[in-house]
Order: structure tokens, then C-alpha cells, then sequence
């Protein structure tokens, strides 16, 4: 085992922000919905609005840092290990086994995390961010009698919007457990966090194999 | 340590720039301020109507008083005789009926049902002398009532049941030498106590705003900005600006908040955009009858009941509205209405007289209008309810004769005798009465526009955006957030975070309960070792 710096300041900070406003997305979110009342609709609609341009500037300044360090690889999918992983969380794991693939700076994800993140980033995040903005410059006719969207039915948009929505924190439940299948329980939220984990290397995996 | 601290000095920064340049400070609305400076002077008046050596004699009749006027403003009677408060029609094109004339003589109201073959009493609110039957002659210059709307003495009173001669206690020459721009109180004259009573017909017309606080109207106050009627109801020509839809049926000619306050308000864009389909009453009269009650329900099917042979009346005692009356029936009142809310595009249709009833409750008047048309917007709506007489073999609602000065001459409110008042009043409109009558539901449909509330009062956004009692709730033909939702997707969300959950809790159950297998194992492999 050796300490490994596999998460990068910008990777942390973008992160962890995401996760911010994508809570606080989602509390406004579902009060506008109608779910519950909490901060009172006024400001669940201008606090969402605010947070939502927030997201949309990190989203861009994401996109142009997995670009320029080319960490946007990361998410190309692949299918060799994707059966041994999806077998290990559904029987490995109760049996002890050790992970099928592993981790290092330059292969941070395993194939079922690739998959399931490039999911996040071609259609959930798409899905909620095309609907948001339709949403939000929807108008039947605005004040100085201009139409800007007026044939896409409102209750198409905020259906599919919701339903983004609906899939997010789907998402993060599993997401925030999944966490909790690293080495230890908390060893990849350190990682998140401190930007270091420690992580099997090649030398491990000689010594693992030499004692079998 | 150094560089911990750096980074929360730079992150503190980061956070405050972020926040200055979010903040956008309260900015003055300069709209509002340059409309409160603007009716902040009050008209003075140019003449002094007292000096006038025409107006130096003692008035015997009411149409010497006009012939004087006329005497000088020479031209303004032409301007009244076209107008529909001399005329009490006018023609429109309506949807759906085409080319009509429709006023107060043809059709029927929620009320005391119609002035036809009643004119002697109703004619009360006629801006004219003499319009105690059908033969009233509508060209007659001198019979045009000038003092009714511009007297300011408030002297001048129109007497009860006298075709709309005033009460023999006014002293003519005194009002004539008083005339001026009309006060509210000569638009009140009628348009408060119409119905018969203070408040029984509009709910946000009463005498209660000639004293108003801000709470009960921002603009009439009398410690704001204490505005009249015409202020906003403007008569070039002595076309008052403004349509009231139990009379009304076009898009033309009416009064529109934006026409003094803009259709952008607000110093809020959001607010703002709303300006589109939701009328500016909507949110601004929270409620209508902030202080005396007004009429909700009249039915006239419990009309007729008399004590020992005599007609009589029950009072409340609380607010001191007559909830029956024999000549009249049943009344419910409310004080603090919270309006309901219709589609509204500015066309309204109307039962007229001899129209045959296709849908019951019968409307008198219709509203017009839908989500889907551009032009609609949601309104504020009084909607009066009650019964009314009906033909049910011919179909027809029926116009009673209902006043009369003695008994024996048909009048419902002197004999109480159904039949003799609809063949007598339907006589006289020119319909035919079957000879049998029954009650039929009604409802009037009354917008509702003044009794503005200070904006701090206004409606909230969760009032009706919200899942239960929204205020909203019965325009159902288009998706509101907050109220709206679509049950499937709803449904697939709820479903999708179950499994989520579900799947966790089992996979964390099956790891604890592998862990607790794998260490027994364990335990028994060391044990088998020693």
C-alpha cells in the first residue's frame, strides 16, 4: 500500500461544490415543486435561480479543466472488467473478495463508476440543465409582447426537469453508500477530501499474488 | 498552518466578492414616485360657478337648471345623450351573438332582475328626469340630469320612486351654483348603493371608501393619496373611461391598472412577467367588503312570506343587513370576500331578454375567456348567487313587474302574486309567459377592481403557488409549479428513490451479516490451528 495523490485541488473544489448546490438544488427544488414548504416560495425561486447560475459556471469551468488535462478520459467506458465489477458488488463483496480493479491517479473510476458517471454528464445533467433554462426563460408572452417559448407545453419541461431530479438523488444515495465499499468505510471521502488515499500498487499486487 | 490560514483569508474574500456582486440594493421605483407627485396636486377648479349672473335665480324645475347649463356649455348634452348612462345600452359586437344592443334595458341582473316595467324606482341611477316608463323620450336635452354627477354641495339627493326627479327637499339654485368635477360621491350616488342597499351589488364599491385608510384602498385614502373616481375614470367628452361587465359586453374603452402604472410595475422581473396573464387585482385585492358586508346570495324563491297578511323583513343584528325580506326573499352577506378567479379577456355575453336558458345555474353574465387565449387574463370575480322566476315552458327567465306605486296593479312588492308580476312585466317587454313559473339557479359574475390593497398586503406567491388551497385552484387548463404535477412522474420518482433506498439497506445488511460470517471463519481457522 502506498499514499497516492489521486484527487487534484480544482477536482476537490469542483466536486464538493457540485455537491453543495446540487443539495441545495434540490431542497428549493422540490419546495417549488410543491413538496413541502421550507424557505417560503419566493425565496425557494430566486435562491434556486442564483444557485443554478452558480452550477452553470462550474459546469463550464469543469468542462474546460477535464479538457485541458485531458482527465475528461477518465470517463471513456469500458467493458472488459464491467461484468467482474457489477459481479463483485452483488457477490464479491459479501464474500470478502478484494476489488476486481484498481484504483490509481491515472484509472480513478472502475468500469460500472465510468459508465454510470458518464450517464451523469450525458443525460441527467443535460436533462436537468436544457429543461432548467427552457424553465427559466419560459414565457407565454413576456411583458413587451414577445413570445420566446411558447409551444413546448410548461407541464412537459417541469415534468422532465422533475424527473431529472427524481434520478439525481437516486443517484446520490448510491453514490454517497458506494462510497463506503473502499478499503475502509470512510477511505474514499478521505480521499474526496484530502485529496491523498492509499491505494494498492503494483508491488502489493506481486506480494498479493506470491502468497497464493 | 501558514497556508491554511491564507486559503481561508483568500476563500473569505472570494466569498464576500461573490455576495457584493450578487446583492442588488432595494432601488427606488421612480414609476410610482412620479404617479404619487403627479396626483399629489389636486385639480383646482377654473370657474366659480356662484358668480355666474345665469345662475343668480331661484330654480323652480330640475330642467331649468339644465336649460342653463345648456345655456353656456352648449354642446356638452349631445356628448351625454350618446353615452350609455343616458342610453342604458350600447352596441357591441358579441362573441357568438353577433351585432346587439345590451344595457340595462334588456338585460337581466342577479338583483332586483331588471328596470323594465320597474323604471318609476330604478330610474333612481338614470342621469336623466322622467324615465318613469317606456315612454321616455332619450332626445330630450332638457331632461338630462347635469347636477347628479357635478354637484359639490352634496345637496342634491334623487328622490325614491320619483322616474329620477330629485327629492322635492333639494335646493335647486344652491346645487347650481356649486357645480364642479364630479366628487365620489356623485359617482357613489348610484354606483355604492346600487341594488338597494350600501355594497349590495359590487363588494368593492361602498360608502366605506369615502373615509377609506391605505388598508382598505391605497388610492381613495383619505391618508394616502386620496384620489376620486374620475382620477382614474377619466371622461373626455363625458366618455368615462372603465366597463362594468354586468352592463358591459366589448373589449373597448376599459380601465386598465397599466394605464397609469405600465405593465411592468415592479422593480421585480419575475413580478413583472406575471403582468402577462394574471390581472394586477388578482394579487392586489386579497379580499373584497373590507367594511360592510355585501350581497353573495338572493333568493327570490323564498319571497312572498308574510306575517298576519303583511310583508316583513329579519335584520341582522351584528351587522345590521336584512337577510329576508318578504318583497325581496333570502340573502346571505359576507364581509372580507376572498374573490374566485376566471379567465378573463375583456368580452363578457349576457342573458337578454327572451333568450331560452341552455345550462343551469343560468349565467346572466359570462366572462369570456382561456389559458390558451393570449388575450385572457386571470381576474378577481364577485360571484353573486341566487334563483330568479323562470318560464319553464317557454324557457325564459322572466322580468316581474315588481314595483308599483298601489296595490292592485300587478306589482309583486304591493300584491305578492307571482303570476299577475311575470305576465304583467313580460307583457310589457314583449314576451310570452306560459302561465306556469318555477326558480331556476343563477349566478352574475361581477370583476372585481378597486379596494386595492397596500402592496406589503398583497397576495404571496405561495397563496396560490402551493399543492392544497391554492387560490388558483379551480383554473385548471394550464400547469402551475408549486400547484401542478404530473402523478406518473411523480410516482417514478418516488419509486426510484425506494429501491434506492431499499437497495442500500439490504446491501449494508448482507455486508454486516458477510463480515460477521468471514470473522467467524476466521475465528475458526486460528482455532483449528491451535
Amino acid at each position: 500500500m502506498a499514499r497516492v495523490y489521486i484527487y487534484r485541488k480544482f477536482e476537490r473544489f469542483w466536486h464538493w461544490t457540485q455537491a453543495i448546490l446540487i443539495f441545495y438544488l434540490a431542497l428549493t427544488g422540490f419546495e417549488i415543486h410543491g413538496s413541502y414548504s421550507f424557505l417560503g416560495y419566493e425565496q425557494a425561486v430566486k435562491s434556486h435561480r442564483v444557485a443554478a447560475w452558480m452550477l452553470l459556471i462550474l459546469i463550464a469551468f469543469s468542462i474546460f479543466w477535464h479538457f485541458t488535462t485531458g482527465e475528461w478520459r477518465q470517463y471513456i467506458p469500458t467493458f472488459s472488467k464491467l461484468k467482474a465489477q457489477i459481479r463483485y458488488y452483488t457477490v464479491g463483496i459479501f464474500k470478502g473478495e478484494n476489488h476486481p480493479t484498481r484504483k490509481s491517479p491515472k484509472s480513478k473510476l472502475n468500469p460500472l463508476q465510468a459508465l454510470t458517471y458518464l450517464g451523469f454528464k450525458l443525460v441527467m445533467a443535460p436533462m436537468l440543465i436544457i429543461t432548467g433554462l427552457i424553465y427559466m426563460f419560459y414565457r407565454t408572452i413576456d411583458a413587451n409582447n414577445m413570445v420566446i417559448i411558447s409551444d413546448i407545453p410548461l407541464e412537459t419541461i417541469a415534468s422532465i426537469h422533475t424527473l431529472g431530479a427524481y434520478l439525481i438523488i437516486m443517484f446520490a444515495i448510491v453514490h454517497v453508500y458506494m462510497t463506503t465499499t473502499g478499503e475502509t468505510p470512510t477511505s474514499n471521502i478521505r480521499a474526496m477530501i484530502t485529496g491523498y488515499e492509499d491505494l494498492e500498487t503494483d508491488d502489493d499486487s506481486s506480494k498479493a499474488t506470491d502468497t497464493k | 498552518m501558514q497556508k491554511v490560514v491564507f486559503s481561508v483569508i483568500v476563500f473569505t474574500l472570494a466569498l464576500l466578492a461573490l455576495l457584493r456582486i450578487l446583492y442588488t440594493p432595494p432601488l427606488p421605483n421612480l414609476k410610482e414616485m412620479k404617479l404619487r407627485q403627479e396626483y399629489a396636486i389636486k385639480p383646482k377648479p377654473a370657474v366659480d360657478h356662484s358668480l355666474f349672473p345665469e345662475l343668480q335665480k331661484d330654480f323652480k324645475t330640475p330642467q331649468e337648471v339644465t336649460e342653463a347649463c345648456i345655456g353656456c356649455h352648449n354642446q356638452r348634452h349631445k356628448e351625454i345623450i350618446a353615452s350609455s348612462h343616458w342610453n342604458w345600452e350600447r352596441i357591441s359586437y358579441i362573441e357568438g351573438r353577433g351585432i346587439a344592443s345590451i344595457g340595462k334595458s334588456n338585460v337581466i341582473n342577479n338583483f332586483c332582475i331588471g328596470a323594465t316595467s320597474n323604471e318609476q324606482a330604478c330610474a333612481k341611477c338614470h342621469i336623466g328626469f322622467g324615465m318613469g316608463s317606456d315612454q321616455f323620450s332619450f332626445e330630450a336635452a332638457r331632461n338630462v340630469d347635469c347636477m347628479v354627477c357635478h354637484d359639490n354641495s352634496e345637496e342634491y339627493i334623487k328622490g325614491a320612486s320619483m322616474a329620477g326627479y330629485p327629492d322635492r327637499s333639494v335646493n335647486l339654485t344652491k346645487v347650481a351654483q356649486n357645480v364642479g368635477r364630479p366628487q365620489s360621491m356623485n359617482c357613489g350616488s348610484c354606483h355604492f348603493y346600487s341594488g338597494g342597499g350600501n355594497n349590495v351589488k359590487h363588494g368593492d364599491l361602498e360608502d366605506a371608501l369615502l373615509s377609506a385608510t391605505r388598508e382598505i384602498d391605497v388610492h381613495m385614502a383619505v391618508n394616502g393619496i386620496n384620489m376620486t373616481c374620475v382620477d382614474c375614470h377619466s371622461a373626455e367628452n363625458h366618455q368615462i373611461k372603465g366597463k362594468l361587465y354586468s352592463v358591459s359586453s366589448g373589449n373597448e374603452n376599459r380601465l386598465t391598472c397599466d394605464h397609469c402604472h405600465t405593465n411592468t410595475p415592479h422593480m421585480d422581473r419575475m413580478l413583472n412577467l406575471h403582468t402577462a396573464r394574471v390581472a394586477c387585482q388578482t394579487c392586489h385585492i386579497p379580499t373584497y367588503a373590507k367594511v360592510n358586508p355585501t350581497k353573495m346570495e338572493w333568493r327570490w324563491s323564498e319571497a312572498g312570506k308574510l306575517i298576519d297578511g303583511q310583508p316583513y323583513h329579519i335584520v341582522d343584528t351584528i351587522t345590521g343587513a336584512e337577510t329576508y325580506m318578504s318583497i325581496k326573499g333570502s340573502f346571505v352577506w359576507k364581509t372580507n370576500v376572498e374573490p374566485e378567479y376566471f379567465w378573463f379577456n375583456g368580452q363578457a355575453s349576457h342573458y337578454i331578454l327572451g333568450d331560452k336558458v341552455d345550462s343551469i345555474p343560468v349565467q346572466v353574465n359570462r366572462l369570456m375567456g382561456s389559458a390558451s387565449d393570449p388575450q385572457s387574463k386571470i381576474f378577481p370575480v364577485k360571484v353573486h348567487r341566487g334563483d330568479q322566476i323562470y318560464d319553464p315552458k317557454t324557457k325564459m327567465l322572466i322580468q316581474p313587474k315588481l314595483w308599483a306605486a298601489i296595490k292592485g296593479d300587478s306589482a309583486y312588492w304591493q300584491d305578492f302574486d307571482w303570476n299577475l308580476a311575470a305576465e304583467a312585466g313580460m307583457k310589457r317587454v314583449g314576451l310570452p309567459y306560459s302561465g306556469e313559473y318555477e326558480f331556476v339557479e343563477t349566478e352574475m359574475y361581477w370583476p372585481v377592481n378597486h379596494m386595492v390593497a397596500p402592496k406589503d398586503m398583497a397576495l404571496s406567491c405561495e397563496e396560490c403557488h402551493t399543492r392544497h388551497n391554492s387560490r388558483l385552484a379551480s383554473i385548471t387548463d394550464f400547469y402551475m409549479p408549486g400547484r401542478d404535477t404530473n402523478a406518473g412522474i411523480d410516482l417514478i420518482g418516488k419509486l426510484l428513490i425506494i429501491a434506492a433506498i431499499t437497495g442500500v439497506i439490504l446491501h449494508t445488511l448482507g455486508r454486516i451479516a458477510a463480515s460477521v460470517k468471514n470473522r467467524e471463519i476466521e475465528t475458526e481457522v486460528i482455532n483449528t490451528h491451535q
